[in-house]
């Protein structure tokens, strides 16, 4: 049984179709990237699966619950779906450990005390032990990244999507966001990421989606799919990345 | 007979200040309070509740202070309710001030990153709570400038408080004037006191607003 779900999505914004009818199956555990270039669709795909997006015809089903059908409470949904940006988006007037501490007391009605218990073994986790009581402009891109990924995390998601959250980052920080990734899927968290780290793509992925003009063009084993493009848009995008 | 001397006009230009102060604050507490409402209903998801308050904005925006002040004082009496100048100039300078406030605070409503909204949003809060701790928080920061140096409009618009026969600072000067005949050191003196209430609040204002955009 999957535990992301999509069949036949379509979005349009205007005239422009930028999903033609996606469908998509991911396991849990499994750690998708979606590749492609810009403009493919990739990120829309990633926004339809928490409900920021929405689109016009299919389904998008997380863990048996259908997003935006208006049955299911998209705040439900998206207590087990959790996010990261490219531009981080952390809330700068708190500091890092409020960042973390804030959807679980005001969301999850969690107490102080635990939800701050949390936040520093979460902070751990992301290799941030100390940096609780800074602010977001105090940290480097990537420390900042990371700690997004433990405010997304302490909502204890099933499934976490991360849409290009390298791309803003200087590349010496790019290894130390990856890094976490890398532990999170070895921990077996399901992870959607759409990417441009084609190395990362293929030596931690345990899928790969190739998508092309809003549709899933390939899709397979990353290793397999890296030596041996089943198309020719695949092997031009690969080639012109190397 | 009472003797005109300078030192009675300036104190009795100085007891009507009181007033000018206290129909400032009452103005801008109260148009402080309902202008958080309409915020609210401005930045709502309602088209409806968006076009109503675009509506009351705009009537209160675009229409002279002077107007509101007559429909609220003439207007509320042929209802048969009779209002003193006290209530009438608090409530048109309540609606009056509301109105800007509202549109202050929703420039620095949006000027927040759309980002913010759609961390917050894929952490499951509701738009209330999205308002309440991640939004309002970082508007209220940027708030602080404009809303201090609106505060000085407010103060000059009590000033015309003094057509519905309410007494304050402008209004003593005018019958001060009528007793007295001296209209040039009057009006001075009226001017004088309107600066010494305005000027610390619009430099107050400048200095908050540096401080501010230094510390981005």
């Amino acid at each position: 049984m999957s535990l992301v779900s999509i069949k036949d999505v379509r979005k349009s914004y205007g005239a422009n179709e930028v999903l033609k009818g996606v469908s998509l199956d991911i396991k849990r555990g499994d750690v998708t990237a979606i590749i492609g270039r810009s403009g493919s669709g990739k990120s829309t795909l990633l926004r339809c699966i928490n409900g920021l997006e929405t689109f016009q015809s299919g389904s998008i089903a997380v863990d048996g619950m259908a997003v935006g059908d208006g049955k299911t409470d998209l705040r439900t949904l998206r207590r087990h779906v959790g996010m990261v940006f490219q531009q981080f988006n952390l809330f700068p007037h708190l500091t890092a450990g409020e960042n973390i501490m804030l959807a679980p007391t005001v969301v999850a009605k969690e107490q102080k005390g635990e939800a701050r218990a949390m936040a520093e073994s979460l902070l751990e986790k992301v290799g941030l032990e100390g940096k609780f009581d800074a602010y977001p402009g105090q940290l480097s891109g990537g420390q900042q990244q990371r700690v997004a990924i433990a405010r997304s995390l302490a909502m204890r998601p099933t499934v976490l999507l991360c849409d290009e959250i390298t791309s803003a980052l200087d590349p010496e920080l790019v290894n130390e966001v990856l890094r976490v990734v890398e532990q999170l899927a070895s921990e077996g968290m399901t992870l959607i990421l759409v990417t441009h780290e084609m190395r990362f793509a293929r030596d931690v992925g345990t899928k790969l989606v190739f998508m092309h003009h809003g549709l899933v063009h390939e899709e397979g084993d990353p290793k397999a799919l890296f030596a041996n493009p089943g198309t020719p848009e695949l092997a031009q995008f690969v080639g012109g990345i190397h | 007979m009472l003797e005109f001397t300078f030192s009675v006009i300036l104190e009795n230009l100085l007891l009507a200040t009181r007033w000018t102060i206290l129909l400032s604050l009452i103005a801008f507490v109260l148009g402080g309070v309902v202008g958080l409402i309409v915020l609210f209903a401005r930045v709502s998801h309602s088209r409806a509740l968006r076009t109503l308050t675009i509506g009351y904005i705009e009537l209160f925006q675009g229409t002279p202070l002077l107007m509101q002040l007559f429909l609220f004082f003439f207007g509320v009496a042929l209802l048969g309710v009779e209002v003193s100048p006290w209530v009438a100039a608090s409530l048109a300078l309540t609606f009056w001030t509301s109105a800007f406030l509202a549109e202050i605070w929703r420039g620095c409503v949006e000027a927040i990153p759309k980002g913010q909204w759609e961390a917050s949003e894929s952490l499951a809060m509701t738009y209330t709570e999205q308002m309440r701790h991640v939004i309002l928080p970082q508007a209220l920061r940027i708030a602080v400038a404009p809303t201090v140096g609106f505060s000085v409009q407010v103060i000059k618009g009590t000033a015309l408080a003094s057509v519905i026969g309410f007494v304050e600072l402008t209004k003593a000067g005018t019958m001060l004037n009528n007793a007295t005949f001296r209209p040039f050191l009057v009006y001075t003196l009226v001017a004088l006191i309107y600066f010494a209430l305005c000027f610390p609040l619009s430099w107050y204002s400048k200095r908050l607003e540096g401080r501010l955009n230094v510390a981005r």
